[in-house]
């Protein structure tokens, strides 16, 4: 839509068939996204049941939402879950990027190994997690036969590891994707900064530290935004390794809404949680957007 | 004419010869454990039988996972010919916003009032004056299952009650059994303490907690007895981490653990392994403190549907559904008590027929699905999935929350 190039009038009649082409886009975005999003927010502040009705009750579904023991604990896991799954899959995608970047034999094929596992469904990937986690037949068990009796790696079944379990899953499956796009970012820097850094007498790692990696901004805010959004909807990779137990160790936001959209006949409560949700997200987003597209919109 | 044809699919359940037309019907539930799915084929031969075609929609995983398709398919506009629930309170605002078919009609002409016992499961079935389900059958939950396997390994007796059981726990512990086998999923953790409450606190407690939704009563120290109890139990079933009920029960049917608290369901995964009740295995209802069982069960509800054929299907359904020989077959093999108070129950086992005693006595009670609300039920299974799983909770830390979560019940 936006696709005029700054600086030039503004004009309605511009570009008018890509304009007519993106009529049935912007209208999906404003009723679907737009209109149910308003309408959640909306049936959020009543008491709806199985089925939704307008009966008003101010902040009650608010009210219990925060004195819920099991909303806690899913707003918990989920800042644990997301800060390491952010730092940790932006660093060793980095690495792998920049390891694959040294001009190594077989880069298809090791680029095509690590990015593999992104092909799979959470649900997949938490079911193989789950198994290879298991205590029974999995990564202790092959340990363990191997002769190191004593050795112990359970964390399916330790309420206070259990998230890290999880993450461990998580980043295995997610982690190709952030080598890919920071692979092609570091692609796309120009051969000649690598070689006035080298006539400079620049040690490589200071040349990525402080050369590079600003320059790939733009790359690094995309694949934040891929991540992050992953995160907050994380949900199905819960249900097929642990289905939030032992008790609520590695319950979630989504898992919560979900159970009592459905399972509970209490879309009200579901609404007020997904409501939260949403806000976390605009409190990350908004700022960030602001920053990112509110200044060069402008125009001079 | 539709009401014509649903008289000529009605006289063909009566017996006579009918002209009904092969209909398909999709009906939807949540039974795929070994003995349900065997009493489903009961049903689907029955229903076959008059023409018409049964389609098996099973839903694995229990009703907690089996509900919310059934709810978001009648309410998306695509739904099935005919689907599970437990009556109550469940279906209560589909039935409200009219999207279930109104039953009375046929309920009356039928008859049903006079031969479905008790009374009380159709109430839990009418809306206003108006049926709107079918019950199929009895369940209750209130069952202590003891395998003579494990406890002769112990050489221990085996336990008549509860407090036997609960001291037998370390002799079964020395010999490597799993004292209580519980499945992780949270139905099988709330029902156990629903189990708990009538036994150890008795019925009053019971229906003021539930029905009256008294807080001082959950509060109050007869529930801390429970509580204590819930302890016990959690103690009991540490080691026990397997999370489909019928796993738990495998457990005891090989001998592997002492007991499992679950419904008379049980019985069917029983039958299916060949075990006799009174030889392998025991049963103890009421946890064999409190001869109580409550009284609940499935019942199939019939969405409104437009096709005037599949219409008149629902109809010849809900008559199979309750015909004297349907009621037989299919409760034998699922391990409940039929709807009807008038067929023969020679077949039944030792279990059963303990079941059927009770009943005719009138020791029963409704169960929670018909007092609370899947809200109010949904918060209780979250506070008992933290309970049993987390040993550093204490029994009195549970207990306030168990109040707060009655109080403010509706």
């Amino acid at each position: 839509m936006a696709n005029e190039a700054p600086g030039r009038p503004n004009s309605l009649f511009r570009n008018l068939n890509a304009k007519i082409a993106s009529i049935p886009m912007i209208f999906t975005a404003l009723v679907v996204f737009v209109g149910g999003t308003v309408w959640t927010v909306v049936y959020s502040f009543t008491n709806s049941r199985l089925l939704p009705r307008l009966q008003f009750v101010g902040l009650d579904q608010y009210d219990r939402l925060w004195a819920t023991p099991r909303w806690i604990a899913s707003i918990q896991n989920l800042l644990i879950y997301g800060s390491l799954s952010l730092v940790f899959s932006l660093t060793i995608g980095f690495l792998l990027a920049a390891l694959l970047d040294q001009k190594i034999r077989f880069e298809n094929t090791f680029r095509t190994i690590i990015l593999y596992p992104f092909a799979l469904s959470f649900i997949v990937t938490g079911l193989v997690w789950q198994w290879l986690l298991n205590p029974d037949f999995g990564v202790q068990h092959f340990v363990r036969s191997l002769g190191w009796e004593s050795f112990t790696f359970n964390p399916l079944y330790n309420q206070s590891i259990v998230i890290y379990g999880i993450l461990i899953a998580g980043l295995w499956q997610g982690t190709g994707l952030v080598m890919c796009l920071m692979l092609a970012g570091l692609r796309g820097i120009d051969e000649d900064i690598w070689k006035a850094a080298r006539v400079d007498g620049i040690p490589m790692w200071k040349t990525y530290l402080f050369i590079v990696i600003p320059m790939m901004r733009p790359v690094f805010v995309t694949t934040l935004v891929i991540i992050a959004s992953g995160i907050v909807r994380v949900y199905d990779l819960v249900v097929a390794q642990t289905s939030g137990g032992p008790g609520h160790a590695s319950e979630v936001p989504a898992k919560y809404v979900y159970d009592y959209m459905f399972s509970a006949q209490n879309l009200g409560q579901g609404f007020a949680a997904s409501t939260m949700m949403l806000l976390t997200v605009m409190i990350v987003v908004v700022p960030w957007a602001y920053l990112e597209f509110g200044g060069r919109n402008k125009r001079g | 004419m539709n009401s014509f044809k649903a008289l000529i699919a009605a006289s063909t359940v009566l017996g006579t010869v009918g002209l009904a037309q092969a209909t398909d019907l999709e009906v939807t539930h949540w039974w795929t454990s070994g003995g349900e799915a065997a009493a489903v084929a009961e049903l689907a031969k029955a229903f076959d039988a008059t023409g018409n075609k049964w389609i098996d929609g099973a839903i694995a995983g229990g009703g907690n996972t089996a509900r919310p398709v059934f709810i978001s398919r009648i309410t998306g506009g695509d739904p099935m010919g005919a689907t599970q629930f437990n009556h109550g309170r469940q279906a209560e605002e589909l039935v409200q916003a009219g999207l279930m078919r109104d039953f009375t009609e046929l309920a009356e002409k039928e008859g049903w009032k006079n031969f479905i016992r008790p009374v009380s499961l159709l109430d839990g079935c009418t809306v206003d004056g108006k049926v709107y389900c079918v019950p199929i059958n009895i369940h209750s939950w209130q069952w202590l299952w003891l395998s003579h396997k494990a406890f002769a390994d112990a050489g221990v007796p085996v336990p008549k009650n509860w407090d036997e059981f609960v001291a037998a726990a370390p002799a079964l512990e020395k010999a490597g059994k799993i004292p209580l086998a519980m499945g992780g999923q949270a139905w099988q953790r709330t029902g156990a303490f629903n189990v708990l409450i009538p036994a150890i606190a008795g019925k009053e407690t019971y229906l003021k907690v539930y029905q009256d939704k008294d807080e001082a009563a959950a509060a109050g120290p007869e529930i801390a007895k429970v509580f204590k109890a819930a302890d016990d139990a959690r103690r009991m079933a540490a080691k026990s981490n397997v999370q489909d009920w019928n796993q738990a029960t495998n457990l005891v049917i090989t001998g592997q653990a002492g007991g499992q608290i679950m419904g008379d369901w049980a019985q069917g995964e029983f039958q299916v392994a060949g075990q006799v009740a009174g030889k392998d295995y025991s049963c103890l209802p009421g946890l064999g403190v409190n001869e109580l069982i409550s009284v609940g069960g499935d019942a199939f509800y019939f969405p409104k549907l437009k096709d005037p054929d599949k219409t008149a299907a629902q109809e010849v359904l809900a008559s199979v559904m309750l015909s004297p020989e349907t009621q037989v077959a299919f409760n034998l093999k699922k391990g409940s008590v039929p709807v009807r108070g008038d067929v023969d129950l020679n077949a039944a086992n030792d279990c059963m027929k303990k079941g059927l005693e009770i009943l005719a006595k009138g020791n029963t009670m409704p169960d929670p699905p018909r007092l609370n609300t899947e809200d109010t039920n949904n918060q209780l299974n979250d506070l008992f999935v933290e309970f049993f799983a987390t040993p550093s909770m204490t029994p009195e830390e549970a207990q306030k929350r168990y109040a707060e979560i009655i109080a403010n019940a509706d």
